[in-house]
């Protein structure tokens, strides 16, 4: 009986870690969105800054897949 | 889930499995303990990876063409695009290390495409490979920038273009982030990879939906069929980026090291 | 769920009492909880992640990225040649072209010089032979006048004697008698009015 409250929480605990992975969705989707906006004033300008948007997009992912990892983490680890 | 799993196993298909399945390390030969020099799924397909480097960067440019061959042009394409990479975000001082941004790129980006392929094993899905790699970027990025710079290299943390009553905040602040790097750094590969194949599994254990039961199944096989190759899509793109990612980040922390004082 | 009832009968074990003994399968090969955090395959992983690091770093460091920096290098130095190469051909090609403008001015002069000795050649040619032939008319013409004034003066004299026949006929009918001497004085005046 112990075990299924704990299995219950972590369960509801994985889904809602699952939310955090949206927070990651509306940072990648501004960065991007961003990136495109300054792109088409200037696009001379456009193709040095790739990298670094892609630097930004991957700040803004890992804080997705850290979320991603918790979730998993409660499903199968814990 | 383990309902699920008795429900078919009692209709007599054993077609669900675990998502993690895939992550699972096992000896090549035999049934042994896994120890430290067994050769395992993971030396096979490290082992297939430089087999494609090789068969990439040196058999490709085994003729040394001026007008290159197709697979030439792929190595040359490999070259330039990482030196440049190197040049750009680490400054040119950073050229003498770029064969080990060159290794670290090649490996990564070759595990990660080579995990595409159906019924293959990613190294680099694995926390342990990635934070070896993650580790060995962060010890030997920390040693160069105080053997270049001395104690100057302390300056990465003091941010003199900040007002000064906040420059102890900015400083924690700063040195906390440091020593979050190798953690992000791998977890950001490994958690791409794990997540990308994981999902893929899930989907995959949806599709023969319809070998049990024909009035959901029509409906759920070929949406999870259609999820699966729109999900694999986005992992070939994902395969790419993150190793690019992998490398670029660690230009930018080769750049702190070699210019602590930005 | 997770009594031991249930996980006698599906084989699906509670991840946390297998990870205490160190095992992360279970019985049927499944993984239990995550294989990315099980210990025991950490040192395995690391091992070989070390030697494959190492064999590409000799790989690329030894053989593969000097021989693209050489090939690059090589193309880079070919393309400088080939490029100072067409600049040359390029500067002959001009040359080239200036001298044939140059032959083509010369060709074209000496045409027109022949064409003019050719025409003046003719236009003497031309003039003589226009001369002759208006000699040639001119005598012709002549010859021609002669010839008419000669039958001209033919027929007047026939004409005279016809005149002078027919008088005397004309004054023998009339019953009278023609004097000769009279009958051509009289035709001669006649004739010159």
């Amino acid at each position: 009986m112990e075990g299924d409250i704990v299995q219950m929480g972590a369960y509801i605990g994985a889904g809602l870690a699952c939310t955090g992975m949206g927070g990651a969705a509306v940072g990648v989707g501004h960065v991007v969105g961003n990136f495109l906006s300054g792109a088409l004033r200037n696009p001379s300008a456009a193709g040095g800054q790739t990298a670094t948007m892609f630097i930004g997009i991957a700040f803004s992912e890992a804080l997705g897949i850290f979320s991603f990892l918790v979730a998993l983490l409660l499903m199968f680890a814990v | 889930m383990a309902t699920e799993t008795q429900g078919v196993e009692e209709a007599g298909m054993e077609l669900v499995f675990h998502p993690m399945d895939q992550f699972i390390i096992k000896p090549l030969f035999g049934d042994g303990p896994v120890g430290m020099f067994t050769i395992t799924n993971t030396t096979l397909w490290m082992a297939l990876s430089v087999l494609c480097v090789i068969g990439l960067l040196v058999l490709g440019t085994a003729r040394r063409s001026i007008i290159p061959s197709r697979i030439q042009s792929v190595a040359e394409l490999c070259y330039g695009f990482i030196r440049k990479m190197v040049e750009d975000v680490a400054s040119k001082e950073a050229l003498p290390y770029f064969p080990y941004i060159m290794t670290l790129f090649i490996f990564i980006v070759f595990s990660n495409f080579l995990g595409l392929l159906p019924m293959a094993f990613t190294p680099t899905s694995h926390i342990a490979v990635t934070a070896v790699m993650a580790m060995m970027v962060f010890l030997s990025v920390t040693i160069l920038g105080f053997v270049k710079n001395g104690f100057g290299f302390l300056g990465v943390f003091w941010i003199s273009a900040a007002p000064l009553p906040l420059r102890p905040i900015l400083a924690l602040i700063e040195v906390i982030s440091y020593f979050v790097r190798p953690v992000s750094h791998s977890i950001r590969l490994a958690g791409n990879m794990m997540a990308g194949h994981a999902v893929i599994k899930v989907f995959a254990a949806f599709a023969p939906m319809v070998m049990i039961s024909t009035g959901i199944g029509l409906m759920v096989t070929p949406l999870s069929i259609l999820a699966i190759t729109a999900i694999y899509a986005l992992e070939v793109l994902v395969a790419f980026i993150q190793a690019y990612v992998f490398t670029i980040l660690t230009c930018v922390y080769l750049k702190d090291a070699l210019h602590p004082h930005h | 769920m997770a009594t031991d009832t249930t996980t006698a009968a599906t084989g699906h074990v509670s991840p946390i009492e297998l990870e205490e003994v160190g095992k992360c399968v279970d019985s049927h090969g499944g993984a239990v909880g995550m294989p990315q955090l099980c210990t025991d395959w950490m040192s395995n992983q690391v091992f070989w992640l070390l030697v494959t690091l190492v064999v590409i770093f000799v790989v690329l460091s030894r053989i593969a990225l000097p021989r693209i920096a050489g090939i690059l290098a090589e193309r880079s130095g070919a393309i400088t040649n080939d490029l100072a190469a067409a600049e040359d051909l390029k500067a002959k090609a001009v040359e080239a072209e200036e001298a044939y403008n140059k032959a083509l001015a010369d060709a074209r002069a000496e045409a027109q010089n022949i064409v003019a000795a050719a025409k003046a050649d003719i236009q003497s040619d031309l003039n003589k032979a226009i001369a002759k032939a208006d000699a040639e008319i001119a005598a012709r013409s002549a010859e021609g006048e002669k010839v008419i004034a000669g039958i001209r003066a033919g027929a007047l004299e026939s004409i005279k004697q016809v005149a002078k026949d027919t008088t005397k006929e004309v004054v023998a009918a009339m019953g009278g008698k023609a004097d000769a001497k009279t009958v051509t004085a009289a035709v001669s005046a006649r004739m010159k009015g």
